[in-house]
């Protein structure tokens, strides 16, 4: 019986999990993950390994497939009677603030709370002249979480965490809307693999990743890939799929095809080697160009001791870093799979086809 | 006398006005709060109908002699959007409905239709916008509702769409969409399951305020009442100024207590009808406070010109960010909005209408 995503990728999207706070989504992935590898360990930056044995004989090669679990989201940088000033974490573009539901992560007696809030914008004619029209400079911007001063000053310090709190929504042709799909999709996809390689054989070992801190600069997918130290390591993200605002960049109808990076952190050989893998298995994979880097795990995997070849795989996902990204459920599958059959199908000397010329 | 007349939010309290917060009335299309307006007063409904605007009108007299004929209105309309185009797989442009900010709809979660089939409006990735992109806001013509892929089957355009929120108590708060104007819907249900005798009671459940008191024009005309009271939502901008200045431009604030109105920009409350309100608020110690005399405008601002004119008066619940995601309002706030007003119908007479000397 395949194992069924969307409920699990909907309980990862209802906690929070912001870099280098992970720990609420590392305690949702690590039951699954031990159920379907051999033995799991948190890494010294917060990333969570799961490793699947091989069947092949010692010493196996290793792949490692990376998704990072870590969350965009806000900070608590001061506090005004009731109300809180914030910053960001991660690349959060101000104009999606205002109006948007939150869960600020205080303390009471040394327990936490999650109090939920909403971030607000004052009243143009309480702000300078830069906050009365256009977007409000986030400087501006306060979060209410509906208490009374007295309560807030027990409750919040400077530095709290402050997490997107819009509910996972399923939409039409089996869409999936929420926070955090970049990258906790990509979580599922690497579950999905995990869950059909359980059930066939594999000679590599499986090591699978769900990284820290990539949104803040792939800190925690760096420490791993030098702890993990594998062969070759498959880095899967999100990517921006075709949509309203989505600009001319843009290319990929999302529900309709996965992607392939092609770029300097993606070596060539694995790229050839996966596209002949979709084709094999009618996986449709398109092409997705980041000549200068992608932006994601993968230029921190690639750097690793003495390098590491890297593969990349991404999902197309519309609204990418607003608590409204949207994914398809089938991509995220497609993806899964993709992943699966290229693992199990991996010779032990599959490494001496992966060279330059 | 009547009995003394103590509310308390409650569950039951609660999951009515949850109701009523979560339902789906843009202005124009109100048919989700007026049946639940039907299903709460259905001991009143020989004495209730729907008009040719939509209002929900209600009449309960009462026994006493000399009865003051008391128009109470509420609006059950909200802010929102309407389809009017579809751009082809599950996307949709809108234009909103009264008066919502745009800055407030990127990124947020919305419902469409009688079925509130789940959308969301959202916008460019971040990674692809440049700084000077980003110094712009959004205009409601950028944006789109996306309903999911094939979702045209789903939604048509003329649906109306609002904010998916739904009502939470947030400590001493409640937190939820609409609380403009389904406080007073719940408290003119409030009022009439508990009706004071020495009046006649005429309850409009009002359509339409947000365009501009639409509802309350006709409401009106046909109660045709003594004197007039709206109860609505005003902005409590209660919120700390940038520079660390005192806020002395707050129109009112949370934890002050109903706010009963002066001038606002729609009518001039009548000398008496706020004397009988703050006085029945000292009486009573209840607090309570005054909306700073500003702009803006309730049903109070059709109501009193109706005919020959009708006195009266607007008394609101103090709420924070209305018309946006969800409104912040006090629980003691509500509750002492409806004590006041029952408390203050309980004692009113026709002496009320004796002209005042102008001083």
């Amino acid at each position: 019986m395949n194992f069924d995503i969307l409920p699990f990728l909907k309980s990862m999207l209802s906690v929070a999990g912001l870099s280098g706070y992970e720990a609420p989504i590392r305690d949702v992935i690590t039951p699954v993950w031990q159920e379907l590898s051999d033995k799991t360990w948190v890494s010294s930056h917060g990333s969570l390994h799961a490793m699947r044995y091989g069947e092949g004989a010692e010493p196996r090669p290793k792949v490692m497939i990376a998704a990072h679990m870590d969350a965009i989201g806000l900070m608590v940088t001061g506090i005004e009677k009731e109300f809180l000033r914030l910053t960001q974490v991660g690349g959060v573009d101000p104009r999606i603030l205002p109006g948007q539901m939150v869960i600020v992560h205080g303390t009471n007696s040394s327990e936490t709370v999650e109090l939920p809030g909403m971030v607000v914008m004052p009243p143009a004619h309480l702000l300078p002249k830069d906050g009365q029209k256009g977007p409000l400079p986030q400087k501006y911007l306060l979060v209410d979480v509906g208490l009374r001063e007295s309560e807030v000053e027990k409750l919040v310090r400077v530095g709290d965490v402050i997490s997107f709190a819009t509910e996972p929504r399923e939409l039409s042709g089996g869409t999936l809307s929420g926070h955090t799909l970049d990258n906790r999709a990509s979580v599922a996809a690497a579950t999905v693999a995990l869950d059909l390689l359980s059930r066939r054989k594999h000679l590599w070992d499986v090591i699978a990743v769900a990284s820290s801190q990539e949104e803040v600069g792939g800190y925690g997918a760096k420490g791993s890939a030098f702890d993990v130290m594998p062969d070759f390591a498959i880095v899967i993200d999100v990517t921006f799929a075709k949509g309203p605002g989505g600009g001319d960049t843009v290319l990929f109808d999302m529900g309709k095809t996965i992607t392939s990076t092609w770029g300097s952190c993606d070596h060539p050989a694995l790229y050839d080697a996966m596209q002949a893998t979709a084709d094999e298995y009618e996986i449709p994979l398109a092409r997705d160009f980041a000549p200068s880097g992608s932006g994601t795990d993968a230029y921190d995997v690639q750097i690793a001791q003495a390098g590491i070849p890297v593969v990349e795989l991404g999902i197309p996902l519309r609204y990418m870093h607003t608590p409204v990204e949207v994914v398809s459920i089938k991509d995220v599958k497609r993806a899964g799979r993709l992943m699966a059959e290229f693992i199990s199908n991996l010779p032990l000397d599959f490494m001496n086809t992966v060279r330059w010329e | 006398m009547t009995e003394k007349f103590s509310p308390e939010f409650g569950q039951a309290e609660l999951d009515l006005l949850s109701r009523l917060s979560n339902a789906l009335a843009v202005s124009g299309d109100e048919q989700e709060v007026r049946e639940i307006v039907y299903e709460q007063l259905q001991d009143f409904k020989d004495s209730m109908h729907t008009d040719a605007m939509g209002n929900v009108l209600v009449r309960h007299e009462g026994s006493g002699p000399n009865r003051l004929k008391v128009m109470v209105a509420a609006h059950m309309d909200e802010v929102g959007m309407m389809l009017t185009k579809e751009d082809g797989d599950g996307l949709f442009e809108f234009v909103v409905v009264g008066g919502v900010d745009p800055r407030q709809l990127v990124g947020k979660p919305v419902m469409v239709g009688r079925d509130h089939i789940p959308g969301v409006i959202g916008t460019k990735a971040i990674h692809l916008t440049t700084k000077e992109e980003r110094e712009q806001a959004l205009k409601v013509n950028a944006l789109r509702i996306d309903v999911g892929l094939g979702g045209s089957k789903l939604v048509e355009i003329g649906d109306r769409a609002t904010f998916s929120t739904t009502l939470q108590v947030l400590g001493p708060s409640l937190r939820g969409k609409a609380l403009d104007d389904r406080l007073g819907v719940f408290n003119l249900i409030q009022l009439l399951k508990n009706a004071p005798e020495n009046i006649d009671l005429l309850a409009a459940f009002t359509v339409q305020e947000e365009l501009g008191l639409r509802g309350a024009i006709t409401a009106a005309y046909q109660l045709n009442p003594d004197i007039g009271i709206a109860m609505d939502s005003t902005p409590a901008n209660d919120l700390p100024h940038f520079d660390g200045e005192e806020n002395t431009t707050h129109n009112t604030k949370l934890d002050g207590g109903p706010a009963i109105y002066l001038m606002d920009g729609a009518t001039i409350g009548d000398r008496r009808l706020v004397k009988w309100l703050t006085e029945t608020a000292d009486a009573e110690g209840i607090p309570w406070q005054y909306r700073q005399p500003g702009r803006g405008g309730t049903d109070a601002g059709a109501i009193h010109k109706t005919r020959a004119g009708v006195p009266s008066v607007s008394v609101s619940v103090p709420q924070r960010y209305l018309h946006s995601p969800a409104g912040l309002v006090r629980i003691d706030d509500e509750l002492n909005t409806l004590k006041l007003m029952h408390a203050a119908l309980s004692r009113l007479d026709k002496s009320i209408l004796i002209p005042q000397e102008n001083k």
